[in-house]
């Protein structure tokens, strides 16, 4: 009799096991991190208006991770998010966005040399970086 | 409060306990120490390594929407294994709870039987079909590019290699009954907007493509077990050939239509020059544009790495892998002297045309000092490599010969 008990709580216990691995199988759940705390925006007038507008949609190293730019450049980009991508920024707001991101995030500095082979190697006559 | 409201809430709370985390990642990822690669790749300086849900440590490019690069030593071999696959989305509202009890893939619009499947029907009612295939982003190797060009800015690990199997879409088609007429199927996954002003992801192809490319596939498993989450799960298609913009993860809409797919993600997005090379003058906009489609020849060294030493007057092992867009790899050639004089690397296994090919070869370094080592891939068709990097206005389709600099001594 005992040992049929326990035949018994073996069998509803492997049965159990298989329905929860079938579940587990048929259901699948992750947890997303948290944005990436190492790629914070610089300071300066106008990054409230940046994460106020920009962040709703994407992490920070959207924008940290960007080549840099000047105004132009940056403004298109601004103009692209909302035309093409659909974010909702006021007119007003677009302004202060381009200044900070211009300023911020301006045009890396032109390098002089470079050591890596064709792969990277600057063409004669290149234009400077926009 | 609507769904997209509710994520742009969920988003904006994301955003606010980072900015609380200070420099360390908390919950379900973390930030480990620097990869080699960042120390030895400028491209990925300052680029933690992260731990997302099922995957091992990648390297974060961007977190909201996820965007995670497989570090390269993974590119000895020629499969990919699914934890260090990349991953990339579009739009922040990526799913992160599928039921297989209540997910179906609908196939509806211009078909004589709009279909409901399961993914037991998917697996019982349909023979599988299995492929070997390369997956690369359009955008790989971007932050490559003079000038720069605005975008994800990838080092070259936005790619992998997997065994894909699944239903061939050819047999799903003929299930619901293509009407005469037909034009161009859209594809639709469980990803969505931030806010329903923003494109959802969708994408197309002609049905005269899907004529000529029967290796096209609804895959339900990658590498012999279910889809990562992060790659598509339950399933994703393969567009075997073709940049990875095509194959639609957590697939959940095929719409046959009788006019073209005018979506965003298509006709205006991810699009390349009209021109042969795909490409144009550095700096300029091209006058018109199609869109992205079969991936170009490409090459790595994986081993050694850049900036590796080696031993002086002794052999040393070569490797790395080639593929192309499914003409398959007919000849990968080697050059220790920046590209005066080549010789022929041996192929490893052939895992079929669509499939990275694995590459080796044996060198010796004759003297110490610095040596540029270069690789050259050649498909069946006798396409190759641009020696000069060619130039592209949304950073698509590098193909350029790699080089490793190495010491000898």
């Amino acid at each position: 009799m005992k040992r049929r008990s326990q035949f018994v709580i073996l069998a509803a216990v492997s049965t159990a096991l298989v329905l929860a691995a079938l579940a587990k199988d048929n259901l699948k759940t992750i947890e997303l991190p948290d944005d990436n705390a190492v790629a914070k925006l610089k300071p300066g007038p106008g990054v409230d208006a940046v994460e106020a507008n920009c962040m709703g949609c994407h992490s920070t190293d959207y924008i940290v991770r960007q080549p840099g730019g000047d105004a132009q450049r940056w403004q298109d980009e601004v103009s692209k998010m909302i035309k093409l991508f659909g974010a909702t920024v006021s007119d007003e707001d677009a302004k202060v966005i381009v200044n900070y991101l211009a300023t911020a995030y301006a045009p890396a500095p032109a390098k002089t040399s470079k050591k890596s082979g064709p792969g990277a190697r600057a063409r004669k006559g290149e234009q400077p970086q926009p | 409060m609507d769904a997209s409201r509710f994520d742009m809430v969920m988003n904006r709370r994301r955003f606010l306990r980072a900015l609380g985390a200070g420099a360390a990642l908390t919950g379900a990822g973390a930030i480990l120490p620097s990869s080699l690669e960042a120390v030895t790749d400028p491209a990925l300086a300052g680029r933690p390594l992260v731990r997302y849900p099922e995957k091992t440590d990648l390297i974060l490019l961007t977190s909201r929407p996820p965007q995670l690069e497989t570090p390269m030593h993974y590119f000895q071999h020629a499969i990919t294994p699914n934890e260090a696959f990349y991953v990339r989305y579009h739009l922040s509202g990526v799913p992160t709870k599928v039921d297989l009890a209540t997910w179906r893939l609908r196939v509806a619009g211009h078909v004589e039987r709009p279909l409901e499947l399961s993914m037991d029907d998917l697996q019982s009612k349909f023979p599988a079909a299995r492929i070997v295939a390369v997956n690369q982003c359009s955008g790989n190797s971007r932050s490559r590019f003079e000038p720069r060009i605005f975008g994800g800015q990838w080092g070259d690990g936005a790619m992998g290699n997997a065994e894909w199997v699944g239903v061939r879409l050819r047999d799903i088609l003929s299930a619901a009954g293509v009407k005469a007429g037909a034009v161009d199927v859209s594809f639709n996954g469980l990803d969505e907007p931030p806010t329903s002003s923003v494109p959802d992801f969708a994408k197309s192809l002609s049905v005269s493509t899907l004529m000529d490319h029967p290796d096209v596939l609804v895959a339900y498993q990658m590498n012999g077990a279910p889809l990562p989450m992060l790659n598509g799960f339950p399933a994703r298609l393969v567009v075997p050939g073709w940049y990875a913009t095509y194959w639609v993860k957590h697939l959940s809409e095929i719409t046959v239509l009788d006019r073209a797919f005018d979506g965003f993600w298509v006709k205006t997005a991810y699009r390349i020059p009209a021109t042969p090379c795909g490409c144009a003058e550095p700096g300029t906009k091209p006058t018109r544009t199609v869109p992205i489609h079969r991936m170009n020849v490409r090459s790595f060294i994986i081993v050694p790495e850049n900036g590796a030493r080696v031993a002086a007057g002794r052999g040393t092992i070569l490797k790395g892998i080639a593929f192309d867009g499914g003409n398959g790899i007919a000849q990968v050639d080697i050059s220790s002297d920046g590209g005066a004089n080549w010789r022929r690397a041996d192929l490893g296994g052939d895992l079929g045309p669509y499939s990275f090919r694995e590459w080796s070869a044996r060198w010796t370094p004759a003297r110490p000092g610095h040596y540029r080592l270069m690789v050259r891939a050649t498909n069946r068709f006798g396409e190759s490599q641009p020696f000069e990097p060619l130039w592209s206005p949304a950073g698509y389709l590098r193909n350029v010969i790699e080089r490793v600099e190495v010491t000898a001594a």
